[in-house]
């Protein structure tokens, strides 16, 4: 009784089984610079959170000074809204919980916090905890676990975690786990790889992965993976290389990475590479982005690829930056 | 991300707002990126003017006709600009229009993008402000034609169903949806919002629902979310408690379906019985985890040894060793 399963197949490229660094440097590096190009015109609303996956995957491959440091932080100051505490995404857009993080992701990988008011952002973030525990991304007043996970790392990684009720952060981040195991959106809503990542990372924070049922989640999560070695969200769908940061990390911070088949992932990991442009695409022949390359390094560097820095599983960032922070967070082992 | 070819827009009788004698009290405002323009755009003919203007109305407050047509420009320019949507609702607000022609717009948006989220919000916005759901269970019915999983619909939906009480043939719908594809992990998890939300799974409900997903697993053994959906509803109880499930095992067993779903499930019956005194159960558990980590799935091989230890660990050790 044969199964059709949801997935693709890996192109016959030898060319490709090598980690094309240089390329992929240069592919960041002319992004940034290149503001023809019609994709960076249209992301305009995500800016912010552009800069900081350029940015983290070029330290990954320690190239960082590739970057223009002053230009950056000028252009990430210059979105901070001095009126509510909020980063927002570019110049005349609204503050919001997501640029937030990206924005302080940015200033603790350039070593730059002091630049900012700590305790405007830490007041912004605050605020948006509704009574429930969850957290709003901004005054419009939509809710998401995504949401919970951008103020409790934000907090984190500013030493301010005393802002927030903890417990009724948990209690509502426990509200979202559904009989897979599994995290969604809110309550109710079906597990997604990508919310169990924010589910599971904010539960590291608190230190409450007591809460999780780690051996039935971390069969959902090596459940992902496809014979192609990729690694989808939800059951049924294609793999992407954003999962193998989602999926993996969420494995690494329950101390369950092995379960997965490490060779196979690597491989399909490696083949989403453009050896052309440089960078990293969804699926295997896709159009490359810096969020796909982002994801694409982190999840090699999990995969324990050397050539590429350590990264920290819960915040995305190189780990000698979060070594410099001395943050307190649970890891659970097998 | 759509690659949309923005000359046409030109061909197609595109008048400039620059160009607008009705515009002319308006001084546009070109995107500023701040002192150092590390991230300056240059932005398409088009883009750039209606968002040079909105820039300025926004800048300006006014919240008047025009300028809805102006962000229905925006919104066109680039869906996914959030920025665009909230002004748009707020000028709606403002000028207390009806709302009727925006849920048709509305509709029409989500219709052609069911992937935005910002219009599924401004839809969920719309309904609020309108008290009226009357549309939303054919609407994101119309999205699943498509996209049975899309999640943004699912959510729609389920804010709907909860916000409006509105259960009573949602059960129905989900069957119809499960008969159509038995693998949509988003209708299986609407079933068990349902159940939850209403019924709850009493000892009745839950007989029921083990008869109703073994038909299903029957047809396909490996059925991820059929089996994940069984063994949710079971959690908490005993497994070997329902003849059912244990006649679906063996029978499954005895035709060698090749299933890791029905093996993990195997394991679970066999720890049970390990845990009631059934000591050789341990054996075929190991097994089974062996079988499952050299043979059928091999690709979580490690996941299996570890189930294997972990009975051991807590019931071992085996007689043969």
């Amino acid at each position: 009784m044969g199964t059709p399963v949801k997935d693709v197949e890996l192109p016959d490229r030898p060319e490709l089984q090598e980690l094309l660094l240089e390329k992929h440097a240069s592919y960041i590096e002319t992004f940034e610079k290149n503001k023809d190009d019609l994709d960076y015109c249209m992301t305009e609303f995500l800016r912010v959170s552009g800069i900081y996956w350029c940015l983290t995957a070029m330290d990954l491959i320690g190239q960082l000074d590739r970057m223009n440091k002053t230009e950056i932080l000028d252009y990430v100051m210059s979105c901070f809204d001095k009126d509510t505490g909020g980063f927002r995404p570019a110049v005349n857009h609204d503050p919001h919980l997501l640029y937030t993080l990206s924005a302080v992701q940015i200033l603790i990988l350039y070593d730059s916090v002091s630049l900012i008011d700590k305790d405007r952002i830490v007041s912004f973030v605050s605020k948006l905890q509704q009574p429930d525990g969850s957290f709003v991304g901004d005054r419009w007043g939509e809710v998401d676990t995504r949401f919970s996970f951008c103020a409790l790392a934000t907090l984190s990684l500013l030493g301010r975690l005393d802002a927030v009720d903890i417990e009724k952060s948990v209690q509502f981040i426990s509200s979202c786990m559904n009989f897979d195991g599994g995290f969604g959106v809110i309550p109710g809503s079906e597990s997604h790889a990508g919310q169990v990542y924010c589910c599971v990372g904010s539960l590291a924070i608190c230190k409450r992965l007591d809460v999780i049922n780690a051996d039935q989640l971390g069969w959902w999560l090596c459940e992902r993976q496809l014979p192609s070695g990729g690694l989808n969200g939800r059951p049924e769908k294609l793999p992407d290389v954003c999962y193998s940061w989602w999926v993996l990390a969420s494995l690494s911070i329950i101390g369950r990475i092995h379960w997965i088949d490490k060779e196979r992932l690597t491989q399909f990991i490696m083949a989403t590479q453009d050896d052309e442009t440089g960078g990293f695409s969804d699926r295997p022949g896709d159009m490359v982005d810096p969020f796909h390359t982002l994801f694409g390094l982190a999840g090699l560097s999990l995969l324990g690829n050397r050539q590429i820095k350590g990264v920290n599983l819960i915040f995305c960032l190189p780990q000698n930056v979060i070594e410099r922070l001395e943050l307190d967070y649970e890891l659970l082992k097998e | 991300m759509s690659e949309g070819d923005e000359s046409n827009s030109d061909e197609q009788g595109y008048v400039y707002y620059r160009d607008r004698p009705n515009w002319k009290d308006i001084e546009p405002i070109p995107q500023d990126d701040g002192p150092n323009p590390v991230v300056q755009i240059a932005y398409t003919d088009k883009f750039k003017d209606v968002y040079d203007y909105l820039r300025a109305v926004i800048r300006k407050g006014e919240k008047t006709e025009r300028v809805l047509e102006l962000t229905m420009d925006a919104i066109e320019c680039n869906p996914a600009n959030y920025t665009v949507w909230h002004y748009r609702r707020e000028v709606l607000q403002e000028l207390k229009k009806d709302l009727k022609s925006e849920l048709e717009f509305a509709e029409e948006t989500v219709l052609n993008e069911p992937k935005n989220y910002q219009v599924w919000y401004h839809r969920q916005k719309l309904v609020e402000w309108s008290n009226d759901p009357s549309r939303e269970l054919y609407l994101t019915a119309e999205v699943f034609k498509d996209d049975s999983k899309n999640y943004h619909a699912w959510q729609h939906r389920q804010w709907t169903i909860r916000t409006y009480g509105l259960w009573s043939n949602e059960l129905e719908f989900v069957d119809g949806l499960l008969k159509e594809d038995f693998r949509n992990n988003s209708a299986w998890n609407q079933r068990y919002f349902v159940i939850i939300n209403t019924t709850g799974y009493t000892e009745e409900v839950v007989k029921n629902e083990v008869k109703y997903v073994i038909d299903f697993i029957k047809v396909a053994p490996n059925n991820e979310s059929a089996w994940n959906y069984l063994t949710g509803i079971l959690k908490g109880g005993r497994i070997s408690d329902h003849e059912p499930v244990l006649k679906l095992i063996d029978s499954l067993r005895s035709q060698h379906v090749p299933s890791p779903f029905l093996l993990s499930t195997m394991i679970d019956v066999y720890e049970e019985e390990v845990a009631n005194g059934k000591k050789e159960s341990l054996e075929k558990a190991v097994k089974i985890c062996e079988e499952l980590g050299s043979k059928i799935d091999p690709v979580r091989k490690r996941y299996w040894e570890y189930t294997s230890r972990r009975l051991i660990s807590a019931y071992g050790p085996l007689d043969s060793t």
